[in-house]
């Protein structure tokens, strides 16, 4: 690692709320990864002799109304969660980032059609546009996904852009071009690099909003497939039985909350740390 | 400022036009067609035939987006599959209801979520400015979906205080006239304070689930805006002349960083129709955030275009007037002269 890298690794390590985020993230990534060793139960198993059991020794989170384990369910959501979010951003970023530089660094009538487009999908709400992309493509997991990336690639789009053109102008990205460097390697070599601290933190907020978005579109019945372990689907077959038995839906939310705490506390640090000037 | 008011307008209606062409296209981009996604797959060859005709799906698509636009300049948005009514009159009785809540989440996250900006502020470093800075981020994080059946739970059973669904109690309904479908001025009109109580009563879960996320931001601006203005030299000035602390802080430090706040808010529109949706779903307030739900989980195509062409038309108008309340707060704005 560079002394750059250094640098900011230690000036987040200092700041608080950077530790305090990365530990529930790191703590959500470990039970992604070990969900079957943590997990006491089959997430997917119905077991009609144990429904509706509070907290337990046996059940440590209690059990749904078909009697599966919420704990285990819940573990393994976290695997459905953490997917969400990392491939979510990198289509977004990849599409938001390629639209975007090619924008910004051609101009011209390219960077009018691609801005346009962008502007269009700007007034929806990205809940209702994330919606009517499900319902083009059909409702299942896999689609919204597709469909949360699309709602964010604009944003991107929009960061890599501006950028673009900041650096564009600058004396170096010139020097380049008279030794004859070709587009692409400018591209890679000299704006690239340039454009890498303001997409972090970006995409570290953005993926806290994918896994939020994702979930409420579950929770509306428009996202993961009825019976799979994910927290807003959790959320929305037990919502009936609130008032039964409310340990049903306690948990999965405050997993939905602090998942999205931990990307949010990271965001703002990183924002802070690696772009002085973004401060607010 | 009328130039500015007219160039407004029609790059509103530019930027209208092209969302009218990402909605139109959207539906030949369903794989099969449209009225296989309505139909489902068992569908017989007749039934898709006839409603590929009725849709105007066979006709070439130049005469499919000409027809559309016609439409939409007559403010004909079609008829939903589902339930045979045209778009219009359903959006007409739905959004009402979106607007009420929307109107009442925005009350509650100005109020407390200024308030909480300005303590904040005023605090700043000590124990109540981190304490609102990390609730605020709480608020940002909060799956609202979640909380609003949280609510419900403490407010609805746990201590049964407040009603979690609909918008009146059935039985108070029956005595109230529907003439604007805002049910706080509807009760009133029917000068019955009972059913008004109940609207109100009905509308304090909704709104205080709805306004979180808002009241987050809006208390992050404000105090961010307020710390900026408070620095400037007219604040000293206005200190040094013996102003009391109340008034530099109300009068001199909150107009000068209403402009950011404002800005915030006025953005919120966005965030709240996509908070409606999920709100209206929880605690089953028929507006127009449950009818497009409902629209979608149909592939119910009408209702779609149409409900997201509206929803995009009200966003970009609450901008416009978000822009236009800029140069009250701020003179030296004068938009549209030099610019």
């Amino acid at each position: 690692m560079n002394n750059r890298g250094r640098g900011i690794l230690r000036r987040s390590a200092s700041h608080k709320s950077a530790v305090v985020g990365a530990s529930i993230l790191l703590f959500f990534a470990i039970l992604a990864v070990f969900a079957p060793l943590i997990a006491t139960h089959d997430p997917r198993e119905a077991d009609v002799s144990a429904r509706l059991k509070g907290w337990s020794a046996d059940h440590y989170f209690g059990t749904d109304g078909v009697g599966r384990d919420i704990f285990s369910r819940i573990v393994y959501g976290s695997q459905v969660s953490l997917k969400v979010g990392i491939i979510a951003m990198t289509l977004s970023i990849s599409a938001g980032a390629l639209l975007g530089i090619l924008a910004g660094y051609y101009g011209g009538w390219l960077d009018n059609v691609i801005m346009r487009l962008m502007d269009m999908m700007l007034p929806l709400p990205s809940i209702l546009l994330a919606m009517v992309i499900v319902a083009i493509l059909g409702t299942s997991l896999t689609n919204a996904i597709i469909a949360v990336s699309i709602v964010y690639i604009p944003q991107y789009a929009r960061i890599l852009r501006a950028a673009v053109l900041k650096i564009r102008e600058q004396d170096y990205v010139t020097a380049a071009r008279v030794i004859g460097a070709s587009d692409f390697r400018i591209l890679w070599n000299a704006i690239l690099p340039n454009c890498v601290a303001p997409l972090i933190v970006q995409a570290t907020l953005g993926m806290g909003e994918a896994i939020l978005i994702a979930a409420g579109l579950s929770f509306l019945g428009l996202g993961a497939e009825v019976g799979e372990p994910e927290w807003g689907a959790m959320l929305n077959e037990n919502r009936q039985l609130i008032r039964r038995a409310p340990w049903t839906v306690m948990t999965p939310g405050i997993a939905i909350f602090l998942t999205v705490l931990g990307f949010n506390l990271l965001g703002d640090a990183l924002r802070d740390v690696l772009d002085p000037q973004l401060k607010r | 400022m009328l130039t500015y008011i007219l160039q407004r307008l029609l790059s509103m209606l530019l930027s209208l036009f092209g969302v009218s062409l990402l909605v139109f296209f959207m539906v030949h981009l369903i794989p099969g067609d449209a009225a296989l996604a309505i139909l489902g797959e068992r569908a017989t060859e007749e039934a898709l035939t006839e409603l590929r005709q009725e849709m105007g799906l066979d006709k070439p698509l130049y005469h499919q987006y000409g027809a559309f636009l016609w439409n939409l300049a007559h403010l004909d948005l079609g008829r939903s599959f589902k339930t045979r009514q045209p778009v219009v009159d359903e959006i007409k009785r739905h959004f009402p209801a979106t607007v009420e809540l929307t109107i009442a989440a925005m009350v509650f996250a100005t109020l407390f979520g200024m308030t909480a900006g300005i303590i904040a502020a005023v605090n700043r470093g000590k124990f109540w400015d981190y304490a609102t800075m990390f609730g605020s981020l709480a608020g940002i994080s909060m799956p609202i979906f979640w909380l609003g059946l949280m609510l419900i739970l403490l407010f609805g059973y746990t201590f049964p205080i407040l009603p979690s669904s609909q918008r009146l109690d059935a039985v108070l309904d029956l005595d109230v006239q529907h003439r604007t479908h805002f049910y706080l001025i509807d009760t009133l009109l029917s000068g019955n304070l009972t059913a008004f109580r109940s609207a109100v009563s009905h509308l304090i879960l909704p709104a205080i689930t709805l306004g979180t996320v808002p009241l987050a931001i809006i208390a992050r601006m404000t105090r961010s805006s307020l710390l900026e203005v408070l620095n400037q030299p007219y604040i000293v000035t206005a200190r040094a002349k013996g102003l009391p602390e109340r008034s530099v802080i109300l009068k001199h430090g909150l107009k000068n960083s209403m402009i950011s706040v404002l800005t915030i808010i006025g953005l919120q529109f966005g965030y709240l129709m996509s908070g409606a949706i999920l709100t209206e779903h929880i605690f089953s307030w028929p507006g127009l955030g449950s009818w497009l739900r409902a629209s979608v989980e149909a592939r119910d195509i009408r209702p779609i275009q149409g409900g997201v062409l509206f929803v995009a038309a009200v966003f970009m108008t609450v901008n416009l007037v978000v822009d236009l309340l800029y140069t009250y707060f701020d003179p030296r704005i004068r938009m549209g002269e030099n610019a």
